[in-house]
């Protein structure tokens, strides 16, 4: 069915809070934020949902798994952790829409697949998105108020969420790159048949060039300052598409991941000359290639939110950001999506979270709206509550099952207040207000890759650690586990 | 001027990366490694297992103990966190921003290699922790 203008939701004019996007990290914390019973707009300049999703990966095949026979039923919140795609939701048949469209030639489902799940999501549930309207700017009115300029007129709001994904081609400030296409103007596979390509990038997106051109180039070099990081690589879900590049690497087969600050690029009449030099080997490096791919990442489209007081980190790509994913305390101007990555957490052990990826910033979004609705909107959200009697089990079945703390490991945390108050907040949050008498629990790896559960205890604002055991099986409900931290609380 | 050949820059007016080549710098400038912290916040915890290695680019902190009236200011060049990540042991102070911080952290796990990887960082590093020490000792 055609859809004409009048169909469209969401007019111009005043809301409590505008959602700009229509990817996963859109379409989760719009659905969050109606959960909680908040009337808001939400605008995406695409005419469809899916992010990101409806063109990258270029390979055509996601990182993330979802499992669609696992230990957990699917629909139910245990199984969230064996499916890492979906979107979440309260209601069990709006869970788990991904792993069913999966062919099970793999895994990980495939960008198509992927993009239908989220489209799935967005009819089923369904979250209204007005799109075909282009936020183009934002400025600060005189009354506090958010006011987003866009393609259909101007929207006033007290809060704003931009699920805006970090999707902008990024280059290297390297002389010469200018003329270079970047990772997302990568040809079909076949065009470089029998061709010598340099790719600037070791991650992510490098390999996955990587790999998707080895059955086809005469050579693949790839370059970048830094050492490939084997060892946290090796507990990586990444690790799949460096696994053929990196091993051909490794053992002379033509392809080599160089570790070389690129000085510059020059034109040649066959194709391209890239001068470095060598960094954890010191000496200067000369290629002559017949393709050069920028695979130098992404960035947010931020417009003039710096303008607004917005930082930024990672050269400038990623918005900074308050650990409830607020741009600055009350600015009102909040991340969803893979923009999240901007709100660290404590990255224990150098353990990073998992906002990048669906699987992580899904569970951002639930515990940004209600945190939005506290600050901005009022009055807080009701949490559900514990019994004091059933602390320590309690807490012990959120370390075995909660797919919160396993996704975002050191990031999330299960708090319990004293009077039995529980909900999900960011650990490095509650552990700057953890409140008198209070516990929180999360799921924690350390570098050796051992995954345990950690308790926080405060008592009259003082925090203590208590790391328990690891388990073989990961199931921290046994009696030791209980009675270590039973004595403990 | 990029960001990144400002983060390049600036890491190229610290002391602890002064002898270092612009290749060097490059690699160091991870943009994995940036953090920002707003006032207020808490960079390192007292008590919690896990941290990093701290280098101030731009902003101030101060090393907040208990009892302690009057807590030590860091600034830019300042770093702070390679007691509890040398020594595997729980930080015994907090470390809280008292402006917008821009800092380099480098993971605990990581650093031991960072380390053996950039001598000459290590030997700037040796010398102001003993310029701490003799400030101690008197």
């Amino acid at each position: 069915m055609a859809v004409t203008a009048n169909d469209r939701p969401f007019p111009p004019g005043d809301y409590p809070v505008v959602v700009v996007g229509s990817g996963p990290g859109g379409l989760q914390a719009s659905y969050c934020l109606s959960r909680l019973g908040i009337e808001h707009a939400t605008i995406s300049r695409d005419d469809a949902p899916g992010g990101m999703f409806r063109s990258f990966p270029i390979f055509q095949r996601l990182l993330s798994w979802s499992k669609p026979d696992a230990l957990a039923e699917p629909g139910s919140r245990e199984y969230e952790w064996y499916d890492h795609n979906s979107l979440v939701a309260e209601e069990p048949r709006h869970q788990a829409l991904v792993p069913p469209l999966m062919d099970r030639a793999y895994m990980v489902p495939s960008r198509a697949e992927m993009e239908a799940g989220i489209a799935a999501f967005a009819e089923q549930v369904p979250v209204s998105v007005r799109y075909g309207c282009a936020w183009e700017s934002t400025r600060r009115a005189d009354d506090g108020r958010l006011v987003l300029t866009t393609s259909d007129g101007e929207y006033a709001c007290r809060a704003a969420v931009f699920a805006v994904g970090v999707t902008t081609p990024w280059f290297s400030p390297i002389p010469g790159i200018e003329d270079v296409p970047h990772y997302v103007d990568t040809r079909a596979p076949e065009e470089y048949r029998g061709r010598r390509v340099f790719v600037i990038g070791k991650r992510n997106s490098g390999f996955e060039i990587a790999d998707g051109l080895l059955p086809w180039a005469r050579q693949i070099v790839l370059g970048s300052p830094r050492p490939v990081q084997t060892s946290v690589l090796a507990q990586a879900t990444v690790r799949v598409r460096y696994l053929q590049p990196f091993e051909d690497h490794a053992l002379g087969g033509g392809t080599f991941a160089l570790d070389l600050a690129v000085e510059r690029l020059e034109r040649t009449a066959e194709g391209w000359r890239v001068h470095g030099q060598g960094t954890t080997r010191p000496g200067e490096i000369v290629l002559d290639v017949d393709d050069v791919i920028a695979a130098t990442g992404f960035s947010t489209p931020l417009l003039d939110l710096p303008e607004l007081g917005v930082h930024t980190v990672a050269q400038g790509r990623i918005p900074a950001m308050t650990p409830f994913w607020e741009s600055s305390p009350g600015s009102g101007i909040y991340f969803a999506g893979n923009a999240t990555q901007g709100a660290p957490g404590l990255r224990k052990h150098g353990v990073g979270a998992a906002s990048a990826a669906v699987h992580g910033f899904r569970y951002n979004a639930r515990v940004m709206a209600r945190h939005l609705v506290a600050t901005h909107l009022g009055p807080k959200p009701a949490c559900a509550t514990v019994g004091t009697p059933e602390l320590a089990p309690f807490l012990l079945e959120e370390a075995t099952i909660a797919p919160e703390l396993w996704a975002q490991k050191s990031y999330l945390a299960r708090a319990v207040y004293r009077n039995g108050d529980t909900e999900i907040l960011p650990l490095a949050a509650w552990l700057d207000d953890p409140g008198e008498f209070a516990a929180a629990v999360t799921v924690e790896m350390n570098a050796s890759g051992d995954v345990y559960p950690a308790v926080y205890l405060s008592e009259g604002g003082d925090v203590r650690e208590l790391l328990l055991p690891p388990d073989h099986l990961n199931d921290f409900r046994g009696p030791e586990h209980e009675a270590e931290l039973r004595a403990a609380l | 001027m990029t960001e990144r050949d400002e983060l390049v820059r600036s890491l190229s007016g610290l002391s602890l990366f002064s002898d270092l080549r612009d290749a060097d710098l490059e690699a160091i400038a991870d943009p994995d490694l940036e953090r920002r912290f707003v006032e207020g916040e808490r960079v390192l915890r007292r008590g919690l297992s896990g941290s990093g290695f701290y280098v101030i680019l731009d902003g101030e902190a101060a090393v907040e103990i208990a009892g302690d009236d009057e807590p030590r200011k860091l600034r830019r060049g300042d770093f702070f966190g390679e007691v509890s990540t040398l020594l595997d042991c729980k930080p015994t102070a907090d470390v809280i921003a008292r402006t917008q911080l821009h800092a380099l952290e480098i993971p605990g796990p990581q650093l031991e290699t960072f380390l053996l990887q950039y001598p000459r960082v290590t030997y700037r590093m040796l010398q102001t922790v003993t310029r701490r020490l003799r400030d101690v000792l008197g």
